[in-house]
């Protein structure tokens, strides 16, 4: 029915009174017809017990003990420079990763890590699904330990479903009590850590402890406190279902081929309770007993086939295989397997696993070519960077005996973890006289550990040497040698001269 | 009650609104999301009480905390002049050519004079102070009044001609405009100054222009038209020309006389500032 459609009167309606016609039409914005919220539906995930869960808890530790710990790594770098091993030293613009320091303008080595991170996650969702979302996402792994947390204090699925449905005495207040102040204890030390990444750990610490570090390490020790605790104690799967765009995302990634957590219908179909001394001939396997839906931190059906709302975290196949063995019927009714798998099965025949095909070869080498230009950036990267800006404006200066000088700005760069010294000559430039404003003759130039040092330099052709300069313009080169080492590194700028002086070709 | 309708597809209950055929799916939002949103909308009341929110006919809304993005500034600034107050007040006390020595100060002086110079010297000496015609070339090494940092800073200070008691003054006669000489003896006068640097096409005329010169313009120009700089008269054998270098040039200049104003400075910037022009003006290359 379209809206015209409501305001047509036609002949043969019910009327509400005489010559007054009832219309067939519903109030599509009434109150009980379309609820404005849907409340959520409490998770309560069993505890598996399996292969998965033991990978789980493994990545957990790793994860979380990285995390925490990494801070804390030393790493010596000399007197002048912070020694940890990583820093993101945002007082001083420099990024410290063990042997490697960035300054801000390397900054693409931090978005060739991200680019190929990216890429690394695309080659494994396509190999194998939502690993990343299953096991090593911080949304993940954070939910889990506040589960672990929660079970600790109130038990199992079954407990925390009745202890919730209990009305409030002393015990029920104490468990849940207990379980958000360790909610609140594991956010204060995830914010704890991570503001130990922007500033030396054990200073930092003493400074938290004392009061007296800077008002911003508390404003983040804050936030990140807080957001660890409503994200992972509170949000948990609603993080995934309704905020992350990732789950959207990989749909592009996935294909027939990919290995997938699925509930292998042709052998679990028909579904039902099975009883003692009945034949498994005629019936599926699954015998109903939801315990893949218990276990399920996202609450959901796997059963259901593929679907938005599934992490991929493979506790459900932990939770069937060991359903499995108890009734004696093969594991493997859920597990990782891919649709064409599925669908070769279900007729009957096999499909080998295919890791190697155009979109996993298409990632793989993508990330070998730019893991190959990270690598070949990283191995050529400088120590000494020089940067020679020619002045614009004056680009010229006609000096009173005929004699023409250009400026530039020249930026000496030390990444080395000591002072160096350095000489600037010109080269190319016959007969050039060359100063540096502020600075005696010769002097060498001193640029202290990892640091930055502009000079003004000038650079003057006596009007004897003018005419010999073919253009108006005229390339040389300006030559940094480290006196230490007599390394020397040329940039190459132009020498401009004015098209005339007074009336007369200089 | 009507009943509620299901679509057959999906299994999910429709809104009842429907497009061409189309039905729309009652896919209700997450609770918590719902009261985020209408916590924005509760913070964007109070954002309007609080801060300046509305237009009103003849201004906007203040806000009860008062708060004004001008006002922000302008405690910045305060505070901003309040943290350089010790290298201030250093600059303040420290002789002009002792702030060479140390390099803290010779950069906070570099800085503020190079900040002062494109507000108030760049309109008429260029931003990158190349000068133009009749405003001196700051960059080279030929100076009128002098070009050491305490000559440079008496300038700034004081101006050129201008109204200030210690301006620094002179005054080139209008030969041609009051018939002081005649026009054969400004033609010949101007040979001569053409021959100090090598551009005389007229020997005869340099010649008597030599008597012209030393008649008329070496009390002030020297007698080898070097300059002399306590007079603010420039050197005419050098490559130099403020008003330009051609005969045509420097017949006019003879004619009409030259003589450019600079205001002064001193009361209309601060002490501070004024010493860090001086040093940045002295830094661009021709400081002697």
């Amino acid at each position: 029915m379209t809206h015209m459609d409501r305001y047509i009167i036609s002949a043969g309606r019910p009327e509400a009174a005489p010559g007054v016609e009832r219309h067939d039409v519903k109030a599509v914005n009434r109150q009980d017809d379309r609820p404005l919220y849907a409340g959520r539906q409490k998770v309560y995930p069993k505890l598996a017990h399996g292969r998965y869960r033991a990978v789980k808890w493994l990545v957990m530790a790793a994860t979380l003990g990285i995390y925490y710990a990494l801070p804390w790594l030393r790493w010596h770098r000399g007197p002048d420079l912070p020694g940890q091993a990583v820093l993101l030293d945002v007082a001083h613009n420099r990024f410290f990763f063990f042997f490697l320091e960035i300054w801000p303008q390397e900054f693409y080595f931090v978005t060739g890590l991200l680019v190929l991170a990216a890429l690394v996650l695309f080659l494994v969702t396509s190999a194998a699904g939502r690993v990343w979302c299953g096991y090593t996402c911080p949304q993940t792994v954070w939910t889990d330990l506040m589960i672990t947390v929660e079970r600790f204090w109130q038990g199992d699925r079954n407990a925390r479903i009745r202890l919730d449905k209990a009305s409030w005495g002393p015990v029920k207040l104490l468990k849940k009590g207990m379980t958000h102040l360790s909610w609140l204890a594991i956010g204060l030390a995830t914010g704890g850590a991570l503001v130990f990444y922007f500033r030396d750990a054990p200073t930092l610490a003493g400074e938290l402890l004392a009061g007296s570090a800077p008002a911003i390490a508390y404003l983040f020790l804050g936030i990140f406190t807080l957001t660890t605790y409503l994200l992972g104690g509170i949000a948990r799967e609603q993080v995934c279902i309704y905020m992350c765009p990732w789950p959207r995302i990989q749909g592009a990634m996935i294909d027939h081929e990919t290995l997938l957590v699925s509930y292998r219908t042709h052998r679990g179909e028909p579904r039902g309770p099975h009883k003692k001394g009945q034949p498994w001939e005629g019936r599926g396997d699954c015998i109903d007993c939801t315990a893949c839906v218990a276990v399920c931190p996202t609450g959901i059906d796997i059963r259901d086939g593929s679907q938005l709302e599934c992490i991929q975290c493979a506790l459900c196949i932990d939770a069937c295989n060991d359903i499995m063995g108890k009734i004696g019927r093969p594991r493997g009714l859920i597990a990782y397997d891919t649709i064409a798998g599925q669908e070769a099965a279900a007729k009957g025949s096999a499909a080998p696993l295919q890791l190697v095909r155009a979109r996993t070869l298409l990632y793989a080498g993508l990330i070998g070519l730019v893991g190959a230009i990270m690598l070949v950036a990283l191995i050529n990267r400088t120590t000494l960077e020089i940067n020679v800006l020619r002045d614009r404006n004056p680009p010229y200066v006609l000096l009173s005996d005929g004699g023409v000088r250009n400026g530039y700005t020249v930026k000496i760069l030390n990444k080395l973890h000591e002072p160096r010294e350095f000489s600037l000559d010109v080269r190319g430039l016959a007969q050039a006289r060359l100063a540096i404003v502020g600075m005696d003759a010769g002097a060498a130039i001193r640029v202290t550990t990892d640091d930055l040092r502009e000079l003004r330099v000038l650079v003057t052709v006596p009007a004897a040497e003018l005419a010999k300069l073919e253009s108006a313009g005229t390339s040389f080169a300006l030559v940094v040698r480290d006196l230490a080492s007599g390394q020397a590194t040329t940039r190459t700028t132009q020498f401009q001269k004015p098209a005339s002086v007074n009336g007369r070709s200089p | 009650m009507k009943k509620r309708e299901i679509d057959d597809v999906t299994g999910v209950e429709t809104t009842g609104h429907e497009w061409d055929g189309v039905k729309e799916l009652n896919k209700p939002l997450p609770k918590w999301w719902l009261f985020t949103f209408y916590a924005t909308i509760v913070w964007a009341v109070g954002y309007w009480i609080v801060y300046p929110a509305w237009p009103t006919f003849t201004g906007y809304t203040t806000g009860v905390l008062g708060y004004s993005q001008r006002a922000t500034v302008a405690d910045e600034l305060k505070a901003a002049q309040a943290a350089q107050g010790q290298l201030r007040d250093l600059l303040e006390k420290t002789p002009l050519d002792q702030i060479r020595t140390s390099p803290d100060l010779l950069r906070f002086a570099m800085a503020g004079g190079a900040a002062a110079f494109q507000t108030n010297c760049g309109p008429c000496h260029g931003r990158g102070a190349q000068g133009f015609t009749g405003y001196p070339n700051l960059n080279d090494d030929d100076w009128l009044w002098g070009g050491s940092i305490a000559d440079i800073h008496k300038t700034i200070s004081f101006g050129i001609r201008s109204d200030q008691k210690d301006a620094r003054i002179s005054q080139m006669p209008r030969y041609g405009l009051d018939k002081l000489i005649d026009d054969g003896q400004i033609n010949d006068a101007a040979e001569f100054v053409l021959s100090l640097t090598g551009k005389s096409t007229d020997p005869a005329a340099v010649a008597k222009g030599r008597t012209v010169f030393a008649d008329q313009c070496a009390s002030c120009h020297g007698p080898d038209g070097k300059g002399k700089q306590d007079q603010g008269a420039p050197d005419l054998a050098d490559e130099i020309w403020l008003y330009g270098g051609s005969r045509q040039a420097v017949i006019e200049s003879i004619r009409t006389g030259r003589g450019g104003m600079m205001p002064a400075w001193a009361g209309r910037l601060d002490p501070v500032t004024i010493k860090s022009l001086a040093v940045y003006v002295h830094s661009l290359g021709g400081g002697k």
